[in-house]
């Protein structure tokens, strides 16, 4: 019932077009982190691109299989944060929150992993269902960088891979770790982002208003936060979204 | 599935989160940032081990030039010490062009008086034409060929980042994107090309403010203006050793005004007609990099200076021979000039200049370079015929024709809040796609220049301090 539910709201709100048994993955990342080199070394050649509905956004989608498992991939488009500032960042989060993918991969880069975990950590916000693929290891290697792959996931809790896409390096492991999370039943629990006491405050101020979403498909902590964000985007991105589940 | 929420939950939670974030003054949306930024600095420095050859002394640079207690006296002292060396450096080369035409034109009058031409045309083509295209080498050409290889080392050097990053709390406070600082920065260059370059901010709300108040900046056209004035009138007074580095200071304060001015109309549009919160943006700390000094100085004498005196010579030539025509034609007993000039010299005498000024900015719609060669030509052809060779005679001219310090600082002002070029005005109608905003980008620095002239020269003679 619920997957069907996804399934309806993929195909009328973004556009995708999933099959039932078919099992969904977005791909999130900054810009220049190699998304693209990890898109196409997934999917090879069967690949569709397009638009965002209604916006002129590039959007890219592709199938692969994996344990007799059909995957459709969803580049989703390169951005920094999922704030939502840009119409790249509210069609990524939109997605991520509202597409409800079977997993979401994020792709950082190992050289400059600090700014890239700070989109890594709104994801997991968000969704629990998570695999988090550092890319370019052998960019960072060159540069003296070793990315400590057991302590990120001791850190965030949910599964690492470090890949060097480019020369096909850590791509079966990145199979098996999607493969894990998109069909486990129950996702696990990441690691939760630790907030400043005020924060902490307002959130649990908030909570209360917030009883209606708490069996819900939303997070009501995540969407406690996005609206002490004060950006109105999310309200006009949380009404369409449940105008289509009661449709 | 909860199929049956209605919205009304959603609006009440929402208000409730307006609520909560004014109580806290409005802070939250900044505080969930930084602890995001911090949760991944934790856990980047749990995972990630690095043996590249340190970067301490980069983190210690930016640790100062960053800091609160010295990002700003550092920006002041650098922006002070670009202008000093750019002043210094820019008066020798100056009087020695301005020698060099002058010399240049005794030959051509000579010549023309051997030959048969009428008079009328070795006026046109001598006195208004050859001077107008004279002066802006002069009087333009040295200042932006010493200030712009500074300014492209500044940012070669991986400085200009920075200043995006100390002013982004000014700048969102006034409801603008951080982003601004870097346009602004391009605004030095060429206020077209900083109305350009405000593409890379994302909202449409900051990107149109920032086009609106891009003129804010003196672009390299008026910057010459304030260093020349700020030099001969405001410096002039003083001792010879302490000159350049007073005028250094005014053109620096001049540029700061320029730039509260800025945050001033910013907060005022995100108050009115351009109503939001500003956004978040992401700002990436380059590194420090050794500026190549060899291509910074081909890029910027290449692609700036000679580019930008192209300019001003194609709209100076015709400009100085028009202004020449107009100054010579009478109608009844005066030229058409003086008539224009007596008619706008109310209007002028009110913000503390005269006619023939306000004049002179008018015809310098089209390129503001042009704007001190037609004064001059308009202030020589009406009588006290001064052979200008250098700065000093600049001054003579200037004093000869009522000057005082009140109409020197009006006229910085004034150069610096006024209407932008046309090149200027096209280019924001071709980004912003409207003609709303292309009159608003004439009318905000236009109303404002009026203003702060009027303000100032009323609150000086009130006082009579002059």
């Amino acid at each position: 019932m619920t997957a069907q539910i996804n399934k309806r709201v993929l195909r009328e709100h973004f556009g995708i077009r999933a099959r039932p048994e078919q099992v969904v993955v977005a791909l999130a990342g900054n810009p220049n982190v190699g998304k693209s080199t990890v898109f196409n070394i997934l999917t090879g050649l069967r690949q569709h691109t397009g638009n965002w509905p209604g916006k002129t956004v590039d959007n890219a989608q592709g199938v692969f299989s994996y344990r007799h498992t059909s995957f459709l991939l969803v580049d989703l488009p390169g951005t920094y944060s999922l704030l939502a500032h840009t119409i790249e960042e509210q069609i990524a989060r939109d997605f991520i929150c509202f597409g409800h993918p079977d997993a979401t991969l994020v792709v950082l880069d190992a050289t400059c992993l600090e700014r890239n975990l700070n989109l890594a950590l709104q994801v997991l916000e968000i969704t629990p269902r998570v695999v988090i693929c550092v890319n370019l290891m052998d960019e960072a290697r060159k540069k003296g960088i070793i990315v400590d792959i057991k302590t990120l996931e001791k850190e965030l809790r949910v599964p690492v891979v470090g890949t060097a896409a480019r020369i096909g390096e850590g791509i079966e492991d990145l199979k098996e770790a999607l493969w894990q999370v998109a069909t486990q039943s129950t996702p696990g629990e990441p690691a939760p982002v630790r907030y400043s006491p005020e924060v902490e405050e307002a959130v649990q101020e908030l909570s209360s208003a917030l009883e209606a979403v708490a069996n819900g498909p939303l997070n009501r902590r995540w969407l406690a936060l996005r609206l002490l964000d004060g950006n109105p985007s999310i309200l006009a991105g949380i009404n369409t979204y449940f105008e289509l589940l009661s449709n | 599935m909860g199929l049956s929420y209605t919205h009304s939950w959603l609006d009440i939670a929402s208000d409730k989160a307006e609520e909560i974030r004014q109580r806290y003054d409005n802070r939250i949306a900044d505080l969930i940032v930084n602890d995001l930024y911090s949760n991944a600095e934790e856990i980047a420095r749990k995972a990630v081990i690095s043996s590249r050859r340190s970067r301490g002394w980069d983190k210690k640079l930016d640790d100062i030039l960053t800091s609160r207690r010295f990002g700003y006296p550092v920006m002041m002292v650098l922006l002070g010490a670009v202008f000093w060396l750019t002043i210094v450096g820019a008066n020798y080369p100056s009087d020695l062009l301005a020698l060099l035409f002058s010399r240049l034109q005794e030959q051509l009058t000579r010549f023309f008086s051997v030959t048969a031409v009428p008079g009328w045309f070795h006026g046109v083509m001598v006195l208004g034409l050859f001077e107008g295209v004279a002066c802006v080498v002069s009087v333009m050409l040295p200042p932006m060929a010493i200030f712009f290889p500074l300014f492209t080392l500044l940012e070669d050097l991986g400085y200009l980042p920075r200043v995006a990053f100390n002013l982004d709390h000014v700048f969102k406070r006034c409801g603008a994107c951080g982003k601004q600082a870097l346009t602004m920065c391009m605004g030095f260059g060429c206020n077209a090309a900083g109305v350009v370059s405000c593409r890379i901010i994302d909202s449409p709300r900051e990107r149109i403010m920032a086009m609106l108040t891009n003129n804010f900046v003196p672009c390299n056209g008026r910057f010459p203006i304030l260093i020349a004035i700020g030099t001969i009138f405001i410096a002039g007074i003083l001792p010879y050793g302490l000159q350049s580095a007073v005028a250094a200071g005014v053109v620096t304060a001049m540029v700061v005004l320029g730039v509260l001015i800025t945050f001033g109309v910013s907060w005022l549009l995100s108050h009115t007609i351009l109503r939001g919160e500003a956004s978040s943006m992401v700002l990436e700390l380059p590194p420090y990099r050794m500026p190549q000094v060899v291509p910074v100085i081909y890029r910027s004498i290449i692609d700036r200076t000679i580019f930008v005196l192209r300019r001003a010579i194609i709209m100076a030539a015709p400009a100085g021979a028009l202004t020449w025509i107009l100054a010579n034609t009478y109608i009844g007993d005066f030229s058409i000039i003086v008539h224009v000039a007596t008619w706008l010299q109310p209007l002028g005498q009110m913000i503390g200049m005269d006619g023939f000024i306000l004049l002179a900015f008018i015809l310098g719609l089209p390129a503001n370079e042009i704007v001190i060669p037609i004064l001059l030509m308009m202030y020589l052809s009406t009588g006290q015929m001064v052979d200008f060779t250098s700065l000093e005679e600049l001054r003579q001219i200037l004093i000869n024709n009522g000057w005082t310090w009140l109409t020197a600082v009006n006229m910085m002002l004034f150069t610096l809040l006024h209407w932008p070029c046309t090149t200027t005005l096209l280019t924001v109608y071709k980004e912003s796609g409207s003609k709303k905003w292309t009159a608003m980008s004439f009318l905000i620095p236009t109303v404002t220049a009026f203003l702060v002239c009027l303000v100032f020269t009323q609150a000086v003679q009130l006082l009579g301090l002059v």
